[in-house]
């Protein structure tokens, strides 16, 4: 839209709305809580007005004309639930389903997908079609995340046009014309590109599916929980799909899939694959979980108290020969309750820097170099990271004589070199959701939650304090970061 | 809160209801009610008169039990021409299962087509209400109750739960035997 909006009056199923000169009507409707159906309109990726579903009536104009299309102007009168619109859009949908499957049962987009939404509105319930349907491939392996099925595309083109105008890409097209038209992976590539997620989300039916989630659970058995993506620095808003209704499916793992959440000002409709398929190993949600409170040497299962008391115990000894070496997992929070027991045991040491464990690829559309979310939130907080030499260097001269791991895998940070350094430390509590490297080298093991088994803040590169929030009770016996901060604060004092 | 008292007269026990006589008479009059009516049912059906046929005792745990045409039974899974399962493990009859007796877990098909298979599918027959929902909910008529069995029964829980193989017929259902008693006096006096 232009700069200058010219605020105008719109008519729309007999309602005054308010909206600018050139607005979209489908706009116009969707930001006033009207449902119009569309496949081919997304707000990030245009309107090309290929699937003709957004049909209303406009008074004065000679046939129904495409919402998406269709610029207002003061004083328009437009209709979408006339008669006439209806019998429209119901046209455009037996349209749509001319070649349809209709697999609903066996498809993985059952459930939220668009043809069955629209169908149930605005069906024609009876088919006027005899010939026999088109057939086409079906069971593509577009690339490793994304299964595609061309039956069962309504050619809205979303995904072409992501992979066009913001994955850049150019990794999907549309191939041949008219009833034997179809999507098809460009040849000679495969859609492996760093946002190729994002298609499955944009395609409003099941014709591009996501493999890691293929046949796992039914959408129905899914909650939702807002929360913030823990893979970068970004930020990015996601929603958590929890299954825990049905236990049994997805192989007993509470969390289904990861979906972008609409957020204008930091990750807009999408979120990059790492984020999205690699949620398991960057935050642990089930695998190979810490559930217990340990003690290694002796090894013995400790409650929460006995362990907390023991370890008050050695933290005030040694307050000043302690180190923390964290990650940017900690929420705002944690570190607040870190800064507490710090200053409380006198620990002055801290190591949480992003070194090449927690480094990957950038770009300009989402990806973050730094993979952990919340390195803002510990400067915030006012701590500052030394580098890992430094705590290398200290622990082999004998200066540094405790070392409190939280929520970092130091076998990662320093390899091979990791465990000879450990074994010069006189005590190792490691603290964190899940076992890594460092759980069979430390003297104390303490199960906490992960991120999405708590509520909290991450603070983004930019500044942007978000939000998360639980979406699943904490396995076994982990406690949040903070409380654990907390506990071991009070015992000290 | 305010709690409120309402007091409830016993009823009255008179003479009528204490000599216990009366009520007597009045049992044994529908029991001979039934005996007559019965009868008269079966003669006149005997001589080829009579519409109405007359009740049969069974003796059932000897003879089979007779089962109305739509008894809902136990379920079992039928299979293509080809034999492999209807299946398509699209979980609708887990979904509407009231008991949550249903478990499936799917995997790709090897047809494409076909595209979904169920990798297992368990019924726990011990939880069914035989409220016959699955059969209603199946889109590819992969689920009936038309078995005809009705004597399920097993010393464990565990042996209630029906595997795919064992709804699709392929193995026969074997129940373990009966536990032997845990507790110590049972056991065998050591040497």
């Amino acid at each position: 839209m232009s700069p200058e909006k010219k605020p105008c009056k719109v008519n729309f199923n007999g309602k005054e709305l308010p909206a600018y000169e050139g607005q979209l009507a489908i706009e116009v409707a969707r930001d006033n809580g009207i449902d119009v159906p569309h496949y081919c309109y997304h707000p990030a990726l245009g309107n090309p007005g290929n699937c003709r579903m957004c049909v209303v009536e406009v008074q004065g104009a000679p046939k129904p004309m495409v919402s998406c299309r269709l610029p207002v102007n003061e004083g328009m009168v437009i209709r979408s639930d006339s008669e006439v619109a209806r019998r429209a859009q119901t046209s455009s949908l037996e349209f749509h389903l001319v070649n349809h499957p209709l697999d609903c049962p066996v498809c993985d987009q059952s459930g939220e997908c668009g043809l069955q939404d629209y169908y149930m509105k605005n069906g024609r319930y009876e088919s006027q079609v005899r010939k026999d349907k088109v057939h086409k491939r079906k069971r593509i392996q577009a690339g490793p995340h994304v299964m595609l099925d061309q039956e069962r595309c309504v050619m809205c083109t979303r995904c072409t046009r992501f992979v066009d105008n913001v994955s850049k890409s150019h990794d999907l097209g549309v191939f041949q014309r008219g009833h034997k038209q179809f999507i098809d992976v460009t040849p000679g590539k495969t859609l492996d590109n760093p946002y190729s997620g994002n298609v499955v989300d944009v395609c409003p039916v099941g014709a591009l599916t996501d493999r890691d989630f293929r046949f796992k659970v039914r959408v129905w058995y899914l909650d939702k929980t807002d929360s913030v993506c823990p893979g970068c620095a970004r930020g990015c808003n996601i929603s958590v799909h929890t299954n825990t209704k049905r236990p049994w499916h997805n192989g007993g793992k509470r969390v289904g899939r990861l979906k972008p959440r609409y957020n204008p000002d930091v990750n807009g409709y999408w979120m990059c694959d790492e984020g999205r398929y690699g949620y398991e190993s960057v935050a642990g949600l089930d695998l190979d979980r810490l559930g217990r409170v340990m003690r290694l040497s002796p090894r013995q299962e400790l409650s929460w108290d006995a362990a907390l008391g023991e370890l008050a115990g050695k933290l005030k000894a040694r307050g000043a020969q302690t180190a923390v070496a964290a990650s940017g997992m900690l929420s705002n929070e944690d570190w607040a309750a870190l800064k507490k027991l710090s200053s409380a045991a006198g620990i002055s040491r801290f190591f949480f820097a992003a070194e090449p464990d927690q480094v990957g690829e950038q770009d300009e559309l989402l990806r973050r170099r730094e993979k952990v979310p919340n390195l803002k939130g510990a400067e915030a907080a006012g701590f500052k990271s030394e580098g890992f030499d430094a705590l290398s260097r200290d622990l082999e001269a004998g200066k540094l004589r405790v070392l409190y791991v939280v929520e970092r895998d130091l076998t990662r940070v320093w390899g091979d070199r990791a465990k000879a350094l450990l074994s010069k430390a006189e005590l190792v509590i490691f603290q964190g959701p899940r076992k890594t490297g460092m759980a069979d080298l430390a003297h104390y093991r303490l199960p906490a939650t992960a991120y999405v088994e708590e509520d909290g803040h991450f603070t983004n590169f930019e500044g942007k304090v978000q939000r998360y929030f639980q979406a699943l009770k904490p396995l076994g016996a982990a406690r949040p970061d903070w409380r654990i901060f907390d506990d071991l604060r009070e015992r000290l004092s | 809160m305010a709690t409120r008292i309402a007091t409830v007269q016993r009823p009255k026990r008179d003479l009528e209801v204490q000599i216990y006589l009366w009520e007597v008479w009045k049992g044994l009059g529908v029991t001979f009610r039934h005996l007559f009516v019965n009868m008269g049912r079966h003669v006149l059906r005997s001589l080829g008169l009579g519409r109405v046929p007359g009740a049969v005792t069974i003796q059932y745990p000897e003879d089979p039990a007779m089962l109305g045409r739509r008894a809902r039974t136990r379920h079992r899974l039928l299979k293509r021409a080809d034999g492999s399962p209807r299946c398509t493990a699209c979980l609708l009859c887990e979904t509407i299962c009231p008991a949550k007796c249903i478990r499936i877990t799917a995997e790709d098909s090897p047809d494409v087509m076909v595209e979904k298979r169920a990798k297992t599918f368990d019924i726990d027959i011990g939880m069914c209400v035989f409220c016959g929902y699955c059969v209603e909910a199946c889109p590819v008529d992969a689920i009936h109750m038309d078995s005809n069995e009705v004597e399920i029964c097993s010393y464990t829980r565990k042996d209630m739960i029906w595997n795919i193989q064992e709804l699709l017929g392929d193995k026969k259902k074997t129940p373990s035997a009966h536990p032997a008693p845990t507790h110590a006096a049972s056991a065998p006096p050591k040497p």
